[in-house]
Formats: structure tokens, sequence, C-alpha cells
């Protein structure tokens, strides 16, 4: 039940952040758009970012920088792997 | 799709399963508590892939596995009455209480709506003035503050035929309650990923201070699974339990402190009984009083009777992790996906379900 994803920010509507006025963003993946409520994010999104979507709710912002680094060292493991297995076979 | 797709890659996959391979010199017991990982792993086939020493085992975190019989029995019923409208999550619909489930009520004539965000059942409450629509309120700290913003936004509309029935748990006390419990023998947890987004890696540390548990929280893509894994490994066999976070693209050490703010405005912890479980202290939520209005309970003065578990079921021993689906005597027999008995075979992430979909029969 707690699936969730991320989604590209392709728009922000609304005017405030106030609990009497929740923004909305239009969030957008593989060509499938969503409106979603942005109630509970602590920080507004930019175009371009990446909401973590439940239920119709953003529950989270993702941190691009944090996912690119976490990749690049599962990269480099990868590669350094590759030259470790290459290294014992010769 | 972005963010999913790099951690499904298999060449990553193949390198950490070879980490893994060469790193693993003991066996190591790991309980996956929450039911999105238990799909992830029987979905991509990483038990298949795992070195024989380090044995997976199912917690108890899918919300509608967990949700007593007598409970649902009450959904059933409120389903029955003429003036009402039951919005649901999907996962709920098939799963039998003592007699009927939702799917069998609808099928009688019964309004049962599923429902993708709880926002959508105050559209169904707007467009329906001389119903009460009531939308069934389970699920875990990844959930239930949609449903907090969702109650909020019906005061503000002042929707007033719309209610929710209170059935919200929350996630580390029944951890606690596994972890004394002596049947179970646990190395390390695959801490649950979304469920943290909103409470913090934090959370868990009780865990490992207080029981010496090794906790990774993980995310739920095959890399990310193989690589907490790998953390938890390395964890036990150098004796060293700690608490990690590998999913750190959404998870942070506090969690998201406005969504918790909001669950508080709206909901207060109490006493609540998990299926299997039995009562665990303060581990549910009920409304507060400012807006006891919206709870159905109290307004159609719904009684919950304590039921018992169907006959031969070893749900409870497999939701506590001390039973592995085929030591249930009726699971793939008696309990199919087709004509499920217990909530496990019938939750699209129960641990049955999961057992038998992807072939671990065999």
């Amino acid at each position: 039940m707690c699936l969730a994803i991320p989604m590209r920010v392709i728009e922000v509507k609304g005017e405030s952040d106030e609990l009497l006025n929740p923004q909305i963003a239009v969030v957008e993946t593989d060509g499938i758009q969503k409106e979603i409520r942005l109630d509970l994010v602590d920080r507004m999104p930019e175009i371009g970012d990446y909401l973590i979507i439940h239920a119709g709710f953003a529950v989270n912002c993702l941190d691009a920088e944090n996912a690119e680094i976490n990749l690049r060292l599962l990269r480099e493991l990868a590669e350094g792997m590759e030259e470790a297995t290459n290294g014992n076979r010769t | 799709m972005k963010y999913v797709d790099e951690y499904r890659g298999s060449d990553l996959v193949h390198t950490l399963t070879k980490k893994l391979q060469d790193l693993s010199n003991q066996p190591v017991r790991i309980m996956e508590v929450c039911g999105t990982h238990t799909m992830s792993i029987f979905k991509h086939g990483l038990r298949q892939m795992l070195p024989k020493g380090i044995q997976l085992i199912s917690g108890p975190g899918c919300p509608v596995c967990v949700t007593p019989s007598g409970v649902i029995d009450a959904f059933v019923e409120l389903a029955g009455r003429p003036e009402v409208i039951i919005a649901t999550f999907g996962d709920m619909i098939r799963v039998p209480g003592t007699g009927n489930s939702l799917m069998r009520a609808k099928a009688a004539g019964a309004d049962v709506n599923i429902v993708y965000s709880p926002m959508d059942s105050l559209k169904i409450a707007e467009q329906n003035p001389d119903k009460l629509v009531v939308f069934l309120s389970v699920g875990f700290e990844t959930t239930t503050p949609t449903i907090a913003a969702t109650i909020l936004e019906a005061d503000r509309r002042k929707i007033g035929n719309f209610c929710i029935f209170p059935a919200n748990k929350t996630m580390p006390a029944p951890l606690k309650v596994l972890m004394e419990d002596p049947k179970l023998q646990v190395d390390g947890l695959l801490c649950p990923g979304h469920v943290s987004i909103i409470s913090g890696s934090e959370n868990y540390r009780f865990l490992v201070d207080d029981y010496g548990i090794a906790c990774v929280v993980a995310g739920f893509e095959p890399t990310d699974i193989l690589l907490s894994v790998i953390a938890l490994v390395k964890q036990v066999q150098e004796g060293r339990p700690a608490l990690e976070n590998c999913y750190g693209r959404v998870v942070t050490a506090e969690g998201n402190v406005k969504a918790r703010k909001i669950v508080d405005m709206v909901f207060t912890p109490v006493d609540s009984e998990w299926r299997g479980l039995g009562s665990i202290k303060l581990s549910g939520l009920t409304l507060r009083e400012e807006y006891r209005s919206f709870d159905v309970i109290e307004r159609l003065e719904i009684q919950i009777t304590p039921s018992s578990e169907p006959k031969g079921c070893r749900c409870g021993d497999v939701l506590k992790g001390i039973a592995q689906p085929p030591d249930c005597p009726i699971f793939g027999n008696r309990c199919t996906p087709g004509s499920p008995v217990g909530p496990c075979m019938v939750s699209s992430e129960g641990t049955c379900a999961a057992w038998y979909r992807y072939g671990a029969l065999s």
C-alpha cells in the first residue's frame, strides 16, 4: 500500500502555501500527467524538480543531488568489480 | 521513468549480487518489514539471487493484512446500509472478514467505490449530498497524512456528508513487539522506505540501541534492496549493528515534519488491535475531539465485535515472521489467490499472495 513514485513537476498552480489555499502541482512521468496536492511538502517545488507521489499527494521532494551521488557510487562499484573480475582472469 | 529505471539496470543488479555472494560467510536472517518491499523482492526475483545463508522473512507491513477481521466485518456491514457510499483503496476490497468481503457486498448491490486518493471521496460526497460517504481509513505513516489533509479540506469546505472509518496504524510499535518475541530470531531489518519519508530514519534508532538489531532504510528498486541487504550483512558479520539510510534520495533523518504536524492536528494515538499480533499500545490512530464529527464509528454508533481467525489459517504466524507461507496447512490448496482464506493471500502485497504468484510454491 505504501507504493510511491517519483514524478517531475511541469507546473505549479495557486498563490500561496497556506493551509487555506493549498497549492497544486502538475506532474509528469512517461507521458502521464496528473494534478497533485502540495499540502504535505515542506518546501514548494520548482519546475523540473521531482516529487514523490502517494495517493494524490506529494509526500516529499526528491533530493536529486543525493540520487546522482548514489548512482555514481553504484556505477563506480560496478566498474570496479568488472576490472577486478578481468584482473582475476588474466 | 527517471529515478526508477536507473535502479533496475541488470549490470548493477549483477554486480551487487556478486558482491553479496563474495561477502556472505555466515547465515543472516533479515526481516523486510514493508509489504511493498515483499512484492518488489518477489517481482524482481531477488530471493533466488541471494546467497543460501541469507534468509528473507516478511513482516507485518501490509496495512490490509493487519486489519482485524472484526473491523473488516464492520466495513462490510456499513457498506450494506442504504444511506452509505463506501470509498476505499483497491487493496481492501477483496479481503474477507469472518464472512463477506466488500467486493461481495458490492455485487449484492452496495455502493462501494475504489479511489486513488482520499481526496476523491470528497468529490463523491459533493456529488451525492443525500448520502453519507465513508472513506475506509487504512494505512501506515505514508498514507495517514494524505487522509489528515483530506479531513482538513472537508472541514474547510464544510462537507457534512463525509466521514472516515479510522483504522490507521503506526509502524515502530509492532516492531518492538516482534523483537521481544523469543520465537522470532532476526539479525537485521530492512526498514520501510516510504513510511520513513514521513517518520524519518531516526524512528528505528531504538531497535539498534535497545535490541541490537541491524537496521537499514531501503528503497524499492532491485539495486536499492540489494545495496541495503549488503549493508545489513556487513553490519551483522562485523558484529556492529547500526542504523543506516540507503534511501537518501527521499528519506532524511528527521522525516517530513510538516506532514507529521498535519497528522497531529487531526489524529491522536490509541491502542490498536493488529491481526496476528493482538492489541498493541498506542499503535493506532483515532480522530481528535475537534474532528470527531468525521468519525463514522461515533456518528453511526458502530460496534466492532472481536472475531476469530479462519480455521487452519496461519496468517497470524506469517505476519509475525515465525512461519513461512508453505508452513500453513491450507496454503496453495484451500487458500489461493482465486479463493483466499486469509488476508496474507488476498492482499496484493500479502506474503502468501507473493509466494503463490511468483512460484515460490514449487
